[in-house]
């Protein structure tokens, strides 16, 4: 773009009302899309009165209340909830990582009959939801007597996220040079070491992306807590408002109080991590 | 893997290869290669008091001609190509237009922009469904002031409520929250677009519309097809939205009702109708196919671009 400056000068007069365009719109959009979720926000801190009268306006000393709150807090179990999906989580990232980092270490560095068959097997799985297998999936957990444990929710969301994880993480494999390997070898340092010890602390900005994108759908899920577990004692935080926004759909406090306690740590986390997000998005993704 | 095998006596069992491949592929096969599988098949049976006989293609031929399924199956699965239709035509083109802006180079807080304009697509489909039928409401009419104040306010309704437009603005709300994923992914690409050719089309006398046009469009392509196939792939298996709003009835009057609602009401029945597990797993084959057909077509189109590209 220097080189456009230095050949076209006049340019410079256009330019500036060309990047206030491009600011106000892309502010505008991202006005529309923040308003929904600030307006949320916001009037859960306020008392019902003041949600009607005054939507827009932020909550002051007369109209704040926490009585949504505690509403939510007392007449459901959001520690219980958040816990669940916490555990679901982490187990299910974990293990896809694990074992999708194993797989696509086997699938690109040996060679084996059936290996083919294996990659095109996962490959498939990245665009064929495991949704759609949900009708056996329900008898099977049954059949193991799985229904209604956060056991049944972690085996299927690692089933749902090993697809992309060995893809991704294959791609990353590929780039890790050869010799390194082949040194090790010559060294008999065994296989098992060679992976563990070489090859998956290589594979950690791989694998933060393959995370994220991991986490995302499971903690979001609604399908799988509705028809695997959606007993009181497992259900996950999503189903929970769910079930909670539908019983006390007239109590406006308490429904913009629940919405609330889901977006924010969901935020929080995001505000966080959004730079490593945007860089495994922006870059793992694509290729 | 039998000890006859050549390949054995050479060398010892690849005990290695089960430890790495095998946790993962078993977990992998068993809750979702093997259900998907076994759901195909069981979508040829029909189960009667816990009986189950083969009964070929019936279950789909019931659920296309049969007057009582029918008009549910086909009513979903045009609502479905409406809703597909208004993510093609809205949340696509804006993503395009908000990458192409935010790869602007030298443009200041593009981050920032990034940043908030994909927040709304990290959260839950159901949380997103509950505040826009929040602010949709008449109830409380936040959405009603609004348009009064920009001087649209006869134009307001009950849109979540009537039939006429409930599914539009269900996928407007969609729409809403996963315009991050196209802008990200079309802007990575646009990133990787290397500045010779697009200095060298300034060079050679282009505007900036006919660098996009001739030089940018055509290197984003494929990346568009990506985002189309994953719009397809998303919307054609969509169901929170919908449940969380509209509930498993999809109304008012079926007027929102998806393959995903469709299939959750067949598989565990809804006022008096029974919930079946064979008819259900026909809906998911059904479901399968379209989308297994949306993806070849798709993956044909990019075939082809790339082709294009190396001659």
């Amino acid at each position: 773009m220097k080189l456009l400056d230095r050949l076209m000068p006049a340019s410079g007069i256009r330019q500036v009302p060309k990047s206030v365009t491009i600011h106000a719109v892309l502010l505008a959009y991202t006005v529309i899309a923040l308003f929904p979720i600030i307006v949320v926000v916001i009037n859960a801190f306020k008392e019902r009165r003041a949600i009607f009268r005054d939507p827009l306006g932020l909550p002051d000393s007369d109209s704040f209340t926490l009585v949504g709150f505690q509403q939510v807090l007392l007449r459901s179990d959001f520690g219980l909830y958040s816990w669940n999906s916490l555990v679901v989580t982490i187990l299910a990232v974990g293990l896809v990582l694990l074992l999708g980092a194993m797989a696509a270490w086997a699938l690109t560095e040996y060679k084996f009959k059936g290996n083919l068959l294996i990659t095109f097997l996962f490959a498939m799985g990245i665009m064929i939801p495991i949704r759609l297998g949900t009708v056996s999936i329900l008898s099977l957990m049954v059949s193991l007597d799985l229904v209604n444990t956060l056991t049944a929710l972690v085996l299927v969301y690692i089933a749902q996220g090993l697809p992309l994880a060995v893809y991704i993480l294959s791609e990353f494999v590929r780039t890790i040079p050869k010799e390194l390997t082949e040194a090790a070898r010559c060294d008999s340092v065994s296989e098992y070491k060679i992976f563990f010890c070489v090859i998956l602390p290589l594979l950690k900005p791989a694998m933060a992306t393959v995370a994220v994108f991991t986490m995302i759908p499971i903690w979001n899920d609604l399908w799988f807590p509705l028809i695997l577990a959606p007993g009181e004692e497992t259900r996950t935080i999503t189903l929970g408002v769910q079930q909670f926004v539908g019983q006390y759909v007239t109590d406006w406090n308490s429904v913009l109080s629940a919405l609330t306690l889901a977006i924010v740590p969901v935020l929080i986390l995001y505000t966080i991590f959004s730079r490593q997000l945007i860089r495994g998005l922006t870059s793992g993704a694509v290729k | 893997m039998t000890p006859s095998n050549q390949h054995d006596e050479k060398k010892p069992f690849p005990w290695h290869l089960v430890f790495f491949l095998g946790p993962g592929l078993l977990i992998y096969v068993v809750f979702s290669v093997y259900p998907l599988l076994d759901t195909l098949v069981l979508s040829l049976y029909n189960e009667q008091q816990g009986q189950s006989n083969f009964v070929g293609l019936q279950n789909f031929i019931t659920l296309i001609t049969d007057d009582t399924w029918s008009q549910a199956f086909w009513n979903a699965l045009g609502n479905n190509f409406k809703f597909f239709a208004i993510h093609m035509l809205v949340q696509n083109p804006i993503g395009l237009l908000l990458a192409v802006l935010l790869s602007t180079p030298k443009l200041r807080l593009s981050g920032t922009y990034r940043t908030l304009i994909f927040m709304p697509t990290m959260l839950s489909v159901v949380i997103i469904g509950f505040v826009w039928q929040l602010l949709l409401s008449p109830i409380w009419g936040i959405s009603e002031d609004f348009l009064y104040n920009i001087g649209l306010g006869q134009y307001f309704d009950a849109w979540l409520g009537k039939e006429g437009s409930a599914l539009i603005t269900l996928a407007f709300i969609s729409v809403w929250q996963f315009v991050g994923i196209p802008m990200m992914l079309i802007y990575a690409t646009l990133l990787n677009i290397p500045d010779d050719i697009v200095d060298a089309s300034v060079v050679d006398g282009a505007n900036s519309f006919q660098t996009f046009w001739h030089i940018k469009l055509p290197l984003i392509l494929p990346t568009i097809a990506m985002v189309s196939i994953l719009t397809f792939v998303a919307n054609f298996n969509a169901f929170e939205l919908i449940y969380a709003v509209k509930g498993a009835l999809a109304g008012p009057n079926f007027s929102t009702d998806l393959m995903g609602t469709f299939f959750y009401r067949t598989f565990f029945g809804f006022q008096l109708q029974q919930g079946s597990a064979s008819m259900g797993a026909a809906v998911a084959t059904l479901m399968f196919l379209i989308i297994l057909v949306g993806v070849m077509l798709f993956l044909f189109f990019i075939q082809r671009r790339i082709q294009r590209f190396q001659f």
